[in-house]
């Protein structure tokens, strides 16, 4: 595996990532979720063809933990062969992102509390490595004992030494023929200082890459950019950086802008769930709209009905009349064959087709983001656009359409 | 819906009967709850075919009056008087005849004599082609294939004859051995949300625990997506867990019938369909 800094714009870098199959793709790189291996909604056949970049995705150990699906992963030989994803790239992420709550339980010496298909339970090291190594992936983070900020000191400091520990462990475990791909996890949450011990130990280990991880708990967004800070400085320029639990625009352009360079992110789909299309601009030369002004629809920005910068939410009855796709211009699979008011429809019926179409588009649509990012950074203009991109979400966000409106 | 191949539109009977419990069926029309909001709503054979003509289907079917087949009496008698008259309201109302092909619907029951009148009255009409309706509804199968060849008998040889709501691939073989041409059915994907796969030997249901150590594809013969990539074991631990488990077994069930239709049309064609 060989990872190369290419660009750098402030803090945030543009990087050539080479897996060990081959594959190469830009970072900073959109992990796609997955759920036991495959897409949540979007047919597995069509993701190789769906957007240019859409060749990696993140997968949760915790998830093939027990028989049946244990056993099956190991005869399959990996879960790129389990789920027919050869020639993508399979990342390990231990924290679901599908909603499971970091609860910051007890962990003893032997393992952390984590949410299975049967409930709650600690995963040892054993067993965790023990899935790891059945499947295969392109990248693995090592098993963490993340907590929330709210954590009392003396748990806290107990959660960093877990974890480097851990990572010590994991790595005695990794099988030595797939070289090496761990991303050893950097915790702290609660604390700048743990959060620098933390770095400081995971920097000295012989690791591809770090995972950040205690972000996306509902810490204050200032304290949240000192810990990435703290912990960036701490770790050696010429590797990897994956951040979990950070998905949002924002949240995103925050992460890259103190040096992350992977992110799994569900918020594609929290959207889809909602029946919402993401629509924010793309490209800085957007104008920005008059607030005391007519809204009035700009099409080659694709904005739908001229009320929300952001996103559209789909179910509202004003887009039963309109025969535009979710965003004009957009060359996704959805964009290109349908129209506002079929997935309008597809809703009212409570087609699951719907879901397909939408998150189809918005996973496009994300790549895209992330494609806009890194030419950001490539040109020298990320902080012009991430200033950019942030004030006109504020902008945005004042008129949701679904509340305009009753259906 | 962008779908550039052939479409049919039903007329909206089955589903009065079927998915609604009050339904008061007069000579007018259907009055039935609003599945929308709960409001009384009449659907005449001037209102279905007015919405079919705007969907803009190529075959649209008329607004039949349909019965159960266990329902016994003279409602069945009334029934299929009225699905006659009824036909020459959709054939009035019917504005794109060009372009759009109406289909009557053949009902009367179980009862022979009845199957007859409707037929006869039918063909009369002269339609572009005919379905046999009222069927696959809990009769038994000796009385259902009775009806079928009855049907397939008194229609004209050079028209499609469409058999509605049969999906079962033993029921469509035999249909089809009787001489009809056109199939629908919810089977194949409602029974794969529920975890069972349609292959050569028969129904595979994968939530069986035998599945979880089975490593071979859903069906050998089956070349479509799901088979060259997934093993039953893997759908085993997908089928009742995620949305996508549906979506493969679903996928491939659609295929398996696709393949089946093949197979009878080739081996017509080839003179070899007893085998």
């Amino acid at each position: 595996m060989e990872f190369t800094v290419r660009a750098c714009s402030g803090h945030g870098r543009v990087g050539s990532l080479r897996l060990a199959s081959g594959l190469e793709f830009e970072t900073p790189s959109l992990l796609m979720i997955t759920r036991r291996g495959l897409p949540v909604v979007i047919p597995p056949e069509m993701l190789m063809d769906l957007h240019p970049d859409s060749r990696a995705c993140q997968f949760t150990p915790m998830h093939f933990l027990e028989d049946p699906l244990a056993a099956v992963v190991a005869k399959a030989g990996g879960v790129h062969k389990l789920a027919s994803l050869t020639g993508f790239a399979m990342v390990a992420v231990a924290r679901d992102s599908l909603g499971n709550e970091i609860a910051g339980e007890e962990a003893s010496n032997l393992g952390a509390s984590f949410e299975t298909s049967s409930g709650r339970r600690i995963v040892g090291l054993e067993k965790y490595m023990e899935v790891v190594n059945a499947c295969k992936p392109d990248l693995w983070v090592s098993l963490p004992d993340e907590v929330p900020h709210w954590v009392p000191e003396k748990r806290n400091r107990e959660s960093v030494d877990h974890t480097s520990q851990w990572l010590d462990h994991c790595l005695s475990l990794q099988h030595a023929e797939h070289g090496n791909r761990c991303l050893g996890v950097v915790v702290g949450a609660g604390s700048l200082e743990e959060r620098a011990r933390s770095a400081e130990q995971a920097a000295t280990r012989n690791v591809a890459g770090f995972s950040l991880a205690g972000f996306g708990l509902g810490e204050d967004v200032a304290q949240r950019g000192f810990h990435l800070e703290v912990a960036i400085a701490k770790l050696p320029n010429d590797k990897l950086r994956h951040v979990c639990g950070l998905g949002s625009p924002e949240e995103v352009l925050q992460a890259v802008g103190a040096g992350i360079d992977l992110l799994d992110s569900t918020y594609p789909y929290m959207l889809t769930k909602e029946c919402l299309a993401m629509t924010f601009p793309l490209k800085m030369e957007v104008p920005l709209r008059n607030a005391d002004r007519d809204m009035q629809p700009t099409p080659d920005h694709g904005v739908a009905s001229g009320f929300s910068l952001a996103k559209v939410n789909l179910r509202s009855a004003t887009y039963g009349i309109d025969e535009t796709p979710l965003v004009t211009g957009c060359k996704c699979y959805t964009c290109k064959r349908h129209t506002k008011v079929y997935i309008n429809q597809l809703l009212n019926s409570n087609e699951t087709l719907a879901q397909t179409l939408l998150e189809i588009h918005n996973t496009y649509h994300y790549l895209e983001f992330f494609k806009a990012i890194r030419e950001s950074i490539k040109a020298d203009k990320f902080h012009e656009f991430r200033t950019w991109f942030t004030s006109q979400r504020v902008f945005g966000m004042t008129y949701d359409v679904s509340e305009s409106f009753v259906a | 819906m962008n779908w550039p191949r052939a479409l049919l539109t039903d007329s909206g009977g089955f589903q009065m009967v079927s998915l609604l419990h009050l339904a008061d069926i007069t000579e007018e029309g259907v009055t039935f709850q609003s599945p929308v909001d709960g409001k009384p709503m009449l659907l005449t054979p001037e209102d279905s075919i007015q919405i079919q003509n705007k969907i803009g289907a190529d075959i649209i079917m008329a607004l039949d009056d349909v019965v159960k087949t266990t329902t016994t009496g003279p409602r069945v008698e009334e029934a299929m008087y009225r699905t006659l008259r009824w036909i020459d309201r959709c054939i009035a109302a019917h504005s794109r005849p060009h372009e759009q092909n109406l289909f009557g619907i053949v009902q009367g029951g179980l009862d022979p004599q009845l199957r007859d009148i409707c037929l006869e009255g039918l063909v009369a009409r002269n339609l572009p082609g005919y379905a046999i309706g009222g069927l696959a509804g809990g009769e038994g199968k000796d009385a259902f294939w009775r009806v079928v060849a009855q049907c397939t008998a008194g229609l004209p040889e050079d028209k499609p004859r469409y058999v509605m709501g049969i999906g079962f691939p033993l029921d469509i073989v035999v249909c089809t051995a009787l001489g009809a041409d056109m199939y629908d059915c919810v089977y194949p994907t409602r029974t794969a949300r529920f975890g069972s796969a349609l292959v050569s030997e028969g129904v595979l249901r994968l939530t069986h625990a035998a599945m979880a150590t089975d490593y071979r594809p859903l069906d050998s013969s089956c070349t479509c997506m799901v088979c060259k990539r997934y093993t039953r074991a893997y759908l085993h631990t997908l089928v009742t867990k995620e949305a996508m488990g549906s979506q493969l077994v679903s996928y491939h069930n659609i295929s398996h019938m696709m393949q089946l239709s093949r197979n009878l049309h080739s081996s017509i064609l080839e003179g070899r369909f007893p085998e």
